[in-house]
Protein backbone atom coordinates (compact mmCIF):
# COMPACT_ATOMS: atom_id res chain seq x y z
CA UNK A 1 0.00 0.00 0.00
CA UNK A 2 1.31 3.29 -1.15
CA UNK A 3 1.16 6.57 0.99
CA UNK A 4 0.28 10.13 -0.36
CA UNK A 5 2.58 12.00 0.22
CA UNK A 6 6.62 12.11 -1.54
CA UNK A 7 9.30 13.63 0.80
CA UNK A 8 10.72 14.91 -1.67
CA UNK A 9 10.98 18.55 -3.43
CA UNK A 10 10.18 20.21 -0.34
CA UNK A 11 11.69 23.67 -1.12
CA UNK A 12 10.05 23.68 -4.86
CA UNK A 13 7.00 23.29 -2.45
CA UNK A 14 7.59 25.95 -0.20
CA UNK A 15 7.89 28.26 -3.43
CA UNK A 16 4.29 27.66 -4.78
CA UNK A 17 3.42 31.02 -4.31
CA UNK A 18 5.71 32.54 -5.92
CA UNK A 19 5.37 30.34 -8.90
CA UNK A 20 1.33 30.98 -8.31
CA UNK A 21 2.13 34.77 -8.66
CA UNK A 22 4.49 34.16 -11.99
CA UNK A 23 2.11 32.21 -13.57
CA UNK A 24 -1.07 34.49 -13.06
CA UNK A 25 0.78 36.89 -15.12
CA UNK A 26 1.28 34.34 -17.96
CA UNK A 27 5.05 33.75 -17.05
CA UNK A 28 7.35 30.32 -16.27
CA UNK A 29 10.33 30.24 -14.50
CA UNK A 30 11.91 29.36 -17.99
CA UNK A 31 10.18 32.32 -19.65
CA UNK A 32 8.38 29.84 -21.88
CA UNK A 33 4.51 30.36 -22.31
CA UNK A 34 1.77 28.75 -20.59
CA UNK A 35 1.26 26.26 -24.03
CA UNK A 36 4.56 26.14 -25.33
CA UNK A 37 6.97 22.77 -24.81
CA UNK A 38 10.54 22.48 -24.54
CA UNK A 39 12.71 21.61 -26.83
CA UNK A 40 11.82 17.81 -28.40
CA UNK A 41 14.82 16.08 -29.58
CA UNK A 42 14.30 12.53 -31.15
CA UNK A 43 17.27 10.25 -32.09
CA UNK A 44 16.57 6.73 -33.10
CA UNK A 45 18.53 3.40 -33.62
CA UNK A 46 20.53 4.81 -30.48
CA UNK A 47 20.98 1.09 -29.42
CA UNK A 48 22.36 -1.44 -31.94
CA UNK A 49 21.27 -4.74 -29.87
CA UNK A 50 17.73 -3.58 -29.62
CA UNK A 51 15.51 -4.09 -32.63
CA UNK A 52 14.36 -0.82 -32.07
CA UNK A 53 15.46 1.93 -29.69
CA UNK A 54 14.61 5.28 -29.40
CA UNK A 55 16.17 8.38 -27.03
CA UNK A 56 13.86 11.72 -26.36
CA UNK A 57 14.97 14.80 -24.47
CA UNK A 58 12.17 16.87 -23.42
CA UNK A 59 14.38 19.86 -21.85
CA UNK A 60 16.46 18.12 -19.66
CA UNK A 61 14.25 15.42 -19.30
CA UNK A 62 15.95 12.46 -20.90
CA UNK A 63 14.88 9.00 -21.82
CA UNK A 64 15.53 6.00 -23.64
CA UNK A 65 13.17 3.10 -24.88
CA UNK A 66 14.62 0.15 -26.41
CA UNK A 67 12.14 -2.80 -28.08
CA UNK A 68 13.11 -6.26 -27.97
CA UNK A 69 10.52 -8.77 -30.40
CA UNK A 70 10.48 -12.64 -29.39
CA UNK A 71 8.03 -14.91 -30.02
CA UNK A 72 5.81 -16.27 -27.63
CA UNK A 73 2.24 -18.10 -26.50
CA UNK A 74 -0.68 -15.65 -26.62
CA UNK A 75 -3.16 -14.32 -23.91
CA UNK A 76 -5.67 -17.40 -23.78
CA UNK A 77 -8.74 -14.66 -24.32
CA UNK A 78 -6.78 -13.20 -27.52
CA UNK A 79 -5.28 -15.98 -29.56
CA UNK A 80 -5.20 -14.06 -32.94
CA UNK A 81 -3.31 -11.68 -31.61
CA UNK A 82 0.53 -10.85 -31.07
CA UNK A 83 1.79 -9.88 -27.49
CA UNK A 84 2.59 -5.88 -26.56
CA UNK A 85 4.14 -5.53 -22.82
CA UNK A 86 5.13 -1.69 -22.28
CA UNK A 87 7.55 -1.56 -19.36
CA UNK A 88 9.06 2.14 -17.78
CA UNK A 89 11.51 2.73 -14.65
CA UNK A 90 12.80 5.45 -13.09
CA UNK A 91 16.81 4.83 -12.82
CA UNK A 92 18.32 5.61 -9.46
CA UNK A 93 20.88 7.78 -11.41
CA UNK A 94 17.88 10.56 -12.95
CA UNK A 95 17.55 12.52 -9.67
CA UNK A 96 18.50 12.92 -6.48
CA UNK A 97 14.97 11.76 -5.53
CA UNK A 98 15.20 8.56 -7.32
CA UNK A 99 15.59 5.17 -5.33
CA UNK A 100 16.65 1.73 -6.91
CA UNK A 101 14.20 -1.26 -6.47
CA UNK A 102 11.36 -2.97 -7.89
CA UNK A 103 9.15 -0.01 -9.82
CA UNK A 104 7.02 1.72 -7.51
CA UNK A 105 3.36 2.89 -7.95
CA UNK A 106 4.53 6.17 -9.86
CA UNK A 107 6.76 3.98 -12.56
CA UNK A 108 3.74 1.65 -12.29
CA UNK A 109 1.33 4.38 -13.64
CA UNK A 110 3.56 5.50 -16.26
CA UNK A 111 4.14 2.69 -17.66
CA UNK A 112 0.27 1.38 -17.85
CA UNK A 113 -0.60 5.41 -19.12
CA UNK A 114 1.88 5.07 -21.88
CA UNK A 115 0.75 1.28 -22.91
CA UNK A 116 -2.56 2.44 -23.03
CA UNK A 117 -2.19 5.47 -25.53
CA UNK A 118 -0.18 3.15 -27.86
CA UNK A 119 -2.62 0.32 -27.45
CA UNK A 120 -5.65 1.70 -27.64
CA UNK A 121 -4.56 3.82 -30.78
CA UNK A 122 -3.68 0.71 -32.15
CA UNK A 123 0.01 1.77 -33.36
CA UNK A 124 0.53 -1.74 -33.63
CA UNK A 125 -1.43 -3.88 -35.87
CA UNK A 126 -1.60 -7.26 -33.53
CA UNK A 127 -3.56 -9.31 -35.57
CA UNK A 128 -0.36 -8.95 -37.72
CA UNK A 129 1.90 -10.17 -35.48
CA UNK A 130 -0.06 -14.36 -34.99
CA UNK A 131 2.41 -17.02 -36.64
CA UNK A 132 0.14 -20.02 -35.25
CA UNK A 133 -2.91 -18.84 -34.10
CA UNK A 134 -3.61 -19.93 -30.37
CA UNK A 135 -0.37 -21.11 -29.96
CA UNK A 136 2.83 -18.89 -31.00
CA UNK A 137 2.70 -15.18 -31.53
CA UNK A 138 5.30 -12.28 -31.72
CA UNK A 139 5.92 -10.53 -28.62
CA UNK A 140 7.09 -6.76 -28.74
CA UNK A 141 8.51 -5.81 -25.24
CA UNK A 142 9.27 -1.89 -25.13
CA UNK A 143 11.54 -1.16 -22.24
CA UNK A 144 12.21 2.21 -21.14
CA UNK A 145 14.10 4.02 -18.82
CA UNK A 146 14.04 7.38 -17.61
CA UNK A 147 18.16 8.96 -17.90
CA UNK A 148 17.33 11.94 -16.24
CA UNK A 149 13.67 13.74 -14.55
CA UNK A 150 12.33 17.09 -15.05
CA UNK A 151 8.90 16.65 -15.15
CA UNK A 152 6.98 15.63 -17.49
CA UNK A 153 7.45 11.93 -17.88
CA UNK A 154 4.78 10.37 -19.30
CA UNK A 155 5.08 12.27 -22.84
CA UNK A 156 8.58 11.87 -23.21
CA UNK A 157 7.86 8.35 -22.16
CA UNK A 158 5.37 7.77 -24.53
CA UNK A 159 7.41 10.02 -27.59
CA UNK A 160 10.53 7.67 -27.12
CA UNK A 161 8.61 4.68 -27.04
CA UNK A 162 6.57 4.97 -29.94
CA UNK A 163 9.81 6.34 -31.79
CA UNK A 164 11.18 3.09 -30.52
CA UNK A 165 8.16 0.78 -32.37
CA UNK A 166 8.13 2.74 -35.34
CA UNK A 167 11.53 2.49 -36.37
CA UNK A 168 12.17 -1.57 -35.03
CA UNK A 169 12.60 -4.04 -37.53
CA UNK A 170 12.73 -7.83 -37.41
CA UNK A 171 13.44 -10.96 -39.32
CA UNK A 172 10.55 -12.24 -41.39
CA UNK A 173 9.99 -15.66 -39.25
CA UNK A 174 8.01 -18.24 -41.44
CA UNK A 175 6.28 -21.41 -40.42
CA UNK A 176 6.26 -24.76 -42.35
CA UNK A 177 3.69 -27.42 -42.31
CA UNK A 178 5.34 -29.10 -39.59
CA UNK A 179 4.73 -26.04 -37.45
CA UNK A 180 8.32 -25.48 -37.03
CA UNK A 181 9.65 -21.39 -36.93
CA UNK A 182 11.65 -20.28 -38.97
CA UNK A 183 13.87 -17.15 -39.37
CA UNK A 184 14.08 -15.69 -42.60
CA UNK A 185 16.77 -13.43 -44.58
CA UNK A 186 14.26 -10.89 -44.86
CA UNK A 187 13.94 -7.99 -42.48
CA UNK A 188 10.40 -6.01 -42.01
CA UNK A 189 9.26 -3.43 -39.87
CA UNK A 190 6.23 -3.87 -37.25
CA UNK A 191 2.77 -3.46 -38.94
CA UNK A 192 2.10 0.23 -37.95
CA UNK A 193 -1.56 1.41 -38.80
CA UNK A 194 -1.31 5.05 -36.30
CA UNK A 195 0.39 7.26 -34.16
CA UNK A 196 -0.48 8.02 -30.99
CA UNK A 197 0.55 11.43 -29.20
CA UNK A 198 0.43 12.04 -25.81
CA UNK A 199 0.02 15.33 -24.15
CA UNK A 200 0.44 16.54 -20.69
CA UNK A 201 -0.83 19.51 -18.92
CA UNK A 202 -0.68 20.77 -15.27
CA UNK A 203 -3.13 22.59 -13.41
CA UNK A 204 -1.12 25.28 -11.13
CA UNK A 205 -3.93 27.23 -9.53
CA UNK A 206 -6.16 28.52 -11.98
CA UNK A 207 -3.68 27.62 -15.04
CA UNK A 208 -3.14 25.53 -17.08
CA UNK A 209 0.23 24.70 -18.73
CA UNK A 210 1.54 22.11 -21.07
CA UNK A 211 4.73 20.15 -21.00
CA UNK A 212 5.73 20.72 -17.03
CA UNK A 213 9.00 20.84 -15.50
CA UNK A 214 9.79 19.18 -12.57
CA UNK A 215 9.66 22.54 -10.15
CA UNK A 216 6.54 22.84 -12.02
CA UNK A 217 5.10 18.82 -11.02
CA UNK A 218 5.83 19.82 -7.66
CA UNK A 219 3.47 22.53 -7.16
CA UNK A 220 1.13 21.20 -9.29
CA UNK A 221 -2.65 20.67 -8.00
CA UNK A 222 -3.42 18.46 -10.99
CA UNK A 223 -2.42 16.95 -14.20
CA UNK A 224 -4.09 15.45 -17.04
CA UNK A 225 -2.30 13.50 -20.06
CA UNK A 226 -4.55 13.02 -23.36
CA UNK A 227 -3.44 11.19 -26.12
CA UNK A 228 -4.46 11.30 -29.81
CA UNK A 229 -4.01 9.92 -33.23
CA UNK A 230 -3.72 11.28 -36.37
CA UNK A 231 -7.83 12.18 -36.86
CA UNK A 232 -7.34 14.27 -33.56
CA UNK A 233 -9.70 11.32 -31.82
CA UNK A 234 -8.56 10.82 -28.10
CA UNK A 235 -7.35 7.54 -27.48
CA UNK A 236 -5.99 7.38 -24.08
CA UNK A 237 -6.20 9.72 -21.06
CA UNK A 238 -5.30 9.55 -17.01
CA UNK A 239 -5.79 12.97 -14.74
CA UNK A 240 -3.26 12.40 -12.23
CA UNK A 241 -2.53 13.56 -8.69
CA UNK A 242 -4.35 14.40 -5.58
CA UNK A 243 -6.04 17.88 -6.61
CA UNK A 244 -9.04 18.13 -9.00
CA UNK A 245 -9.85 20.04 -12.15
CA UNK A 246 -13.39 21.12 -12.66
CA UNK A 247 -15.49 21.02 -15.47
CA UNK A 248 -14.65 23.44 -17.67
CA UNK A 249 -10.92 23.01 -17.29
CA UNK A 250 -11.48 19.41 -18.54
CA UNK A 251 -13.15 20.45 -21.54
CA UNK A 252 -10.33 23.15 -22.36
CA UNK A 253 -7.25 21.02 -21.51
CA UNK A 254 -9.27 18.52 -24.28
CA UNK A 255 -8.69 21.12 -26.50
CA UNK A 256 -5.54 22.40 -25.86
CA UNK A 257 -3.97 19.02 -25.97
CA UNK A 258 -5.49 18.03 -29.46
CA UNK A 259 -3.69 21.29 -30.77
CA UNK A 260 -0.49 20.59 -29.22
CA UNK A 261 -0.85 16.81 -30.61
CA UNK A 262 -0.54 18.39 -34.15
CA UNK A 263 2.33 20.03 -33.24
CA UNK A 264 4.31 17.79 -31.68
CA UNK A 265 3.29 14.98 -34.38
CA UNK A 266 5.47 16.63 -36.56
CA UNK A 267 8.36 16.86 -34.76
CA UNK A 268 8.09 13.12 -33.71
CA UNK A 269 7.60 12.15 -37.26
CA UNK A 270 10.42 13.65 -38.55
CA UNK A 271 12.59 12.06 -35.65
CA UNK A 272 11.04 8.64 -37.13
CA UNK A 273 11.55 9.20 -41.00
CA UNK A 274 15.33 10.88 -39.98
CA UNK A 275 15.85 7.30 -38.88
CA UNK A 276 14.62 5.69 -42.29
CA UNK A 277 16.90 7.34 -44.47
CA UNK A 278 20.18 7.71 -42.94
CA UNK B 1 -19.41 -10.81 -31.55
CA UNK B 2 -22.36 -10.10 -29.68
CA UNK B 3 -24.78 -7.73 -30.27
CA UNK B 4 -23.97 -4.76 -27.93
CA UNK B 5 -26.64 -2.57 -28.94
CA UNK B 6 -29.81 -4.14 -30.54
CA UNK B 7 -32.20 -2.31 -33.12
CA UNK B 8 -34.91 -0.92 -30.68
CA UNK B 9 -31.57 0.52 -28.91
CA UNK B 10 -31.14 -1.48 -25.80
CA UNK B 11 -28.55 -2.72 -24.48
CA UNK B 12 -27.23 -6.45 -24.06
CA UNK B 13 -28.82 -6.54 -20.55
CA UNK B 14 -32.11 -4.71 -21.77
CA UNK B 15 -30.70 -1.25 -20.61
CA UNK B 16 -31.27 2.13 -22.80
CA UNK B 17 -27.70 4.19 -23.28
CA UNK B 18 -28.26 6.84 -20.32
CA UNK B 19 -29.56 4.03 -17.68
CA UNK B 20 -27.39 2.69 -14.68
CA UNK B 21 -27.41 -0.66 -13.87
CA UNK B 22 -29.25 -1.91 -10.20
CA UNK B 23 -27.29 0.28 -7.52
CA UNK B 24 -27.38 -0.59 -4.04
CA UNK B 25 -25.28 0.57 -1.03
CA UNK B 26 -25.02 -0.54 2.33
CA UNK B 27 -23.57 1.31 5.32
CA UNK B 28 -21.48 -0.23 8.21
CA UNK B 29 -21.21 -3.78 7.26
CA UNK B 30 -18.40 -4.80 9.09
CA UNK B 31 -17.85 -4.04 13.01
CA UNK B 32 -14.31 -3.56 13.18
CA UNK B 33 -14.13 -1.02 10.69
CA UNK B 34 -14.35 2.62 11.31
CA UNK B 35 -16.27 3.16 8.53
CA UNK B 36 -17.36 0.73 6.14
CA UNK B 37 -19.75 -0.19 3.45
CA UNK B 38 -20.73 -2.68 0.52
CA UNK B 39 -21.73 -2.03 -3.00
CA UNK B 40 -23.56 -3.63 -5.75
CA UNK B 41 -23.32 -2.21 -9.57
CA UNK B 42 -24.82 -4.60 -11.63
CA UNK B 43 -22.81 -7.73 -10.63
CA UNK B 44 -19.95 -5.52 -8.75
CA UNK B 45 -19.69 -6.74 -5.11
CA UNK B 46 -17.51 -4.35 -3.29
CA UNK B 47 -16.65 -4.07 0.38
CA UNK B 48 -15.12 -0.79 1.86
CA UNK B 49 -13.64 -0.32 5.29
CA UNK B 50 -11.71 2.60 6.72
CA UNK B 51 -9.32 2.16 9.63
CA UNK B 52 -8.22 5.63 11.08
CA UNK B 53 -7.44 7.85 11.96
CA UNK B 54 -4.87 5.88 13.88
CA UNK B 55 -1.16 5.85 14.36
CA UNK B 56 1.00 5.54 11.39
CA UNK B 57 3.47 2.32 10.69
CA UNK B 58 5.90 2.73 10.10
CA UNK B 59 6.23 5.75 11.87
CA UNK B 60 8.63 7.60 9.65
CA UNK B 61 5.92 8.12 6.93
CA UNK B 62 3.72 10.20 9.65
CA UNK B 63 3.67 13.99 8.60
CA UNK B 64 3.37 16.67 10.91
CA UNK B 65 0.61 18.81 9.77
CA UNK B 66 -1.93 15.96 7.93
CA UNK B 67 -3.14 12.38 8.16
CA UNK B 68 -1.42 10.34 5.67
CA UNK B 69 -4.27 8.47 3.20
CA UNK B 70 -3.59 5.23 2.11
CA UNK B 71 -5.68 3.05 -0.64
CA UNK B 72 -5.59 -0.36 -1.16
CA UNK B 73 -7.80 -1.32 -4.06
CA UNK B 74 -7.59 -5.42 -4.29
CA UNK B 75 -9.78 -8.40 -6.24
CA UNK B 76 -10.97 -11.56 -4.71
CA UNK B 77 -9.26 -14.18 -6.88
CA UNK B 78 -12.57 -16.16 -7.51
CA UNK B 79 -13.96 -12.30 -8.89
CA UNK B 80 -13.47 -12.52 -12.19
CA UNK B 81 -13.70 -15.65 -14.53
CA UNK B 82 -9.90 -16.63 -14.84
CA UNK B 83 -8.52 -16.95 -11.21
CA UNK B 84 -6.72 -13.95 -10.41
CA UNK B 85 -3.25 -14.54 -8.36
CA UNK B 86 -4.08 -12.93 -4.85
CA UNK B 87 -0.52 -10.74 -4.74
CA UNK B 88 -1.52 -6.88 -6.19
CA UNK B 89 -1.10 -6.95 -10.09
CA UNK B 90 0.08 -3.61 -11.61
CA UNK B 91 -3.09 -2.98 -12.69
CA UNK B 92 -4.74 -3.01 -8.98
CA UNK B 93 -1.41 -0.71 -8.02
CA UNK B 94 -2.25 1.76 -10.56
CA UNK B 95 -6.28 1.58 -9.06
CA UNK B 96 -5.26 1.93 -6.00
CA UNK B 97 -3.06 4.95 -6.89
CA UNK B 98 -6.18 6.59 -8.85
CA UNK B 99 -8.66 5.94 -6.19
CA UNK B 100 -6.26 7.08 -3.22
CA UNK B 101 -6.30 10.37 -5.51
CA UNK B 102 -10.24 10.56 -6.44
CA UNK B 103 -10.66 10.40 -2.79
CA UNK B 104 -7.98 12.57 -1.39
CA UNK B 105 -9.29 16.29 -2.50
CA UNK B 106 -12.27 15.79 -0.66
CA UNK B 107 -11.06 14.99 2.81
CA UNK B 108 -9.59 17.41 5.00
CA UNK B 109 -6.50 15.73 6.56
CA UNK B 110 -5.25 18.74 7.69
CA UNK B 111 -7.48 17.62 10.93
CA UNK B 112 -5.86 14.85 12.00
CA UNK B 113 -1.65 15.58 11.77
CA UNK B 114 0.74 12.60 12.61
CA UNK B 115 -1.81 9.83 11.64
CA UNK B 116 -2.94 7.76 9.03
CA UNK B 117 -6.24 6.70 7.21
CA UNK B 118 -6.37 3.71 5.57
CA UNK B 119 -8.92 2.54 3.03
CA UNK B 120 -9.35 -0.67 2.10
CA UNK B 121 -11.76 -1.58 -0.95
CA UNK B 122 -12.10 -5.79 -1.45
CA UNK B 123 -13.67 -6.78 -4.90
CA UNK B 124 -15.58 -9.65 -4.41
CA UNK B 125 -16.53 -9.68 -8.00
CA UNK B 126 -15.96 -8.16 -10.29
CA UNK B 127 -18.14 -6.51 -13.50
CA UNK B 128 -17.00 -3.92 -15.97
CA UNK B 129 -16.85 -0.67 -13.75
CA UNK B 130 -15.13 -2.04 -9.89
CA UNK B 131 -13.23 1.28 -9.76
CA UNK B 132 -16.09 3.75 -9.86
CA UNK B 133 -17.87 1.06 -7.93
CA UNK B 134 -15.19 1.09 -5.38
CA UNK B 135 -14.82 4.74 -5.36
CA UNK B 136 -18.65 5.43 -4.70
CA UNK B 137 -18.33 2.92 -1.65
CA UNK B 138 -15.22 4.07 -0.61
CA UNK B 139 -16.76 7.93 -0.05
CA UNK B 140 -19.40 6.33 1.17
CA UNK B 141 -17.23 4.06 4.30
CA UNK B 142 -15.36 7.81 4.49
CA UNK B 143 -18.60 9.33 5.76
CA UNK B 144 -19.33 6.24 7.77
CA UNK B 145 -16.01 6.84 9.61
CA UNK B 146 -17.03 10.33 10.35
CA UNK B 147 -13.77 11.96 9.18
CA UNK B 148 -14.48 15.23 8.22
CA UNK B 149 -14.92 16.20 4.48
CA UNK B 150 -15.44 18.65 2.15
CA UNK B 151 -17.77 16.69 -0.45
CA UNK B 152 -19.10 13.32 -1.31
CA UNK B 153 -17.18 11.56 -4.21
CA UNK B 154 -19.15 9.99 -6.83
CA UNK B 155 -17.68 7.87 -10.13
CA UNK B 156 -18.95 6.42 -12.78
CA UNK B 157 -17.89 5.68 -15.98
CA UNK B 158 -19.28 6.34 -19.44
CA UNK B 159 -18.48 4.84 -22.66
CA UNK B 160 -18.69 4.26 -26.73
CA UNK B 161 -20.48 1.02 -27.17
CA UNK B 162 -21.33 -0.33 -30.86
CA UNK B 163 -21.08 3.38 -32.11
CA UNK B 164 -23.02 5.00 -29.14
CA UNK B 165 -21.72 7.21 -26.22
CA UNK B 166 -23.45 5.13 -23.18
CA UNK B 167 -23.20 5.13 -19.50
CA UNK B 168 -21.98 2.74 -16.82
CA UNK B 169 -20.43 0.14 -18.96
CA UNK B 170 -20.63 -4.00 -17.44
CA UNK B 171 -18.18 -6.27 -18.07
CA UNK B 172 -19.12 -7.09 -22.30
CA UNK B 173 -19.44 -3.41 -22.98
CA UNK B 174 -16.63 -2.74 -21.13
CA UNK B 175 -14.36 -5.49 -23.24
CA UNK B 176 -15.68 -5.31 -26.70
CA UNK B 177 -16.94 -1.64 -26.78
CA UNK B 178 -14.80 0.89 -28.07
CA UNK B 179 -14.04 3.30 -25.38
CA UNK B 180 -14.15 3.19 -21.37
CA UNK B 181 -14.29 7.28 -19.47
CA UNK B 182 -14.27 6.38 -15.96
CA UNK B 183 -14.85 9.56 -13.74
CA UNK B 184 -15.45 10.41 -10.15
CA UNK B 185 -16.19 14.19 -9.48
CA UNK B 186 -17.16 15.94 -5.87
CA UNK B 187 -20.67 16.65 -6.80
CA UNK B 188 -21.41 19.31 -4.65
CA UNK B 189 -18.24 21.81 -5.93
CA UNK B 190 -18.23 20.30 -8.91
CA UNK B 191 -14.72 19.25 -8.94
CA UNK B 192 -13.32 16.10 -10.97
CA UNK B 193 -10.99 14.01 -8.96
CA UNK B 194 -10.62 11.08 -11.45
CA UNK B 195 -10.50 10.69 -14.71
CA UNK B 196 -9.27 7.95 -17.10
CA UNK B 197 -9.72 7.13 -20.85
CA UNK B 198 -8.85 4.03 -22.49
CA UNK B 199 -10.47 3.82 -26.00
CA UNK B 200 -11.28 5.69 -29.38
CA UNK B 201 -13.42 8.67 -29.12
CA UNK B 202 -13.98 12.07 -31.43
CA UNK B 203 -13.71 14.97 -29.13
CA UNK B 204 -17.21 15.80 -29.45
CA UNK B 205 -18.07 12.22 -28.36
CA UNK B 206 -15.50 12.67 -25.63
CA UNK B 207 -17.34 15.87 -24.43
CA UNK B 208 -20.77 14.24 -24.47
CA UNK B 209 -19.49 11.29 -22.64
CA UNK B 210 -17.89 13.55 -19.86
CA UNK B 211 -21.19 15.16 -19.21
CA UNK B 212 -23.26 11.93 -19.47
CA UNK B 213 -21.00 10.33 -16.45
CA UNK B 214 -21.05 13.81 -14.60
CA UNK B 215 -25.26 13.54 -15.02
CA UNK B 216 -24.55 9.92 -13.93
CA UNK B 217 -23.16 10.68 -10.88
CA UNK B 218 -25.25 13.23 -9.67
CA UNK B 219 -27.74 10.24 -10.09
CA UNK B 220 -25.65 7.96 -7.79
CA UNK B 221 -24.76 10.19 -5.34
CA UNK B 222 -28.16 10.24 -4.53
CA UNK B 223 -28.24 6.85 -3.88
CA UNK B 224 -24.98 7.55 -1.38
CA UNK B 225 -27.18 9.88 0.60
CA UNK B 226 -29.63 7.73 0.71
CA UNK B 227 -27.91 5.30 2.51
CA UNK B 228 -26.02 7.16 4.45
CA UNK B 229 -29.47 8.78 5.99
CA UNK B 230 -30.86 5.21 6.12
CA UNK B 231 -28.29 4.30 8.73
CA UNK B 232 -28.24 7.29 10.97
CA UNK B 233 -31.60 8.98 10.33
CA UNK B 234 -33.54 5.67 9.76
CA UNK B 235 -35.62 3.85 6.73
CA UNK B 236 -36.53 6.20 4.42
CA UNK B 237 -34.56 7.17 0.57
CA UNK B 238 -32.05 4.12 0.14
CA UNK B 239 -31.71 2.17 -3.01
CA UNK B 240 -32.54 2.98 -6.92
CA UNK B 241 -34.84 -0.03 -8.09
Amino acid sequence: MMSAVKRSMVVERLRKDQMVELLSKEKRLDNRGLLDFRDIIIETGVIERASGSAKVQVGNTQVIAGVKIETGEPFPDTPDKGLLVVNAEVLPLASAYAEPGPPDEDAIELARVVDRGIRESKMIDLSKLVLIPGRKVHAVFVDVNVLNVDGNLFDATSYATVASIATAKMPKLSVDQNGQIKRTEEIIPLPIKSIPISVTLARIGDVLLVDPTSEEEAVMDARITLVFDEEDNVCAGQKGQPGTLNFDQVKLAANIAKVKAREVRKILLEGITKDAKG
Amino acid sequence: MVELINEKGLRIDGRGVDELRPLRIEVGVLKNADGSSYIEMGKNKIVAAVYGPKEVHPKHLALPDRSVLRCRYHMAPFSVDVRKPPQPSRREIEISKVIREALEPALILEEYPRTAINIYLEVLQADGGSRCAGITASAVALADAGISMRDMVVACAAGKVAGQVVIDLDDTEDKEGDADLPIAIMPNLNQVTLLQLDGIMAPEEFEKAFNMAVSACHRIYEVQRGALIDKYFGKGEAGEE
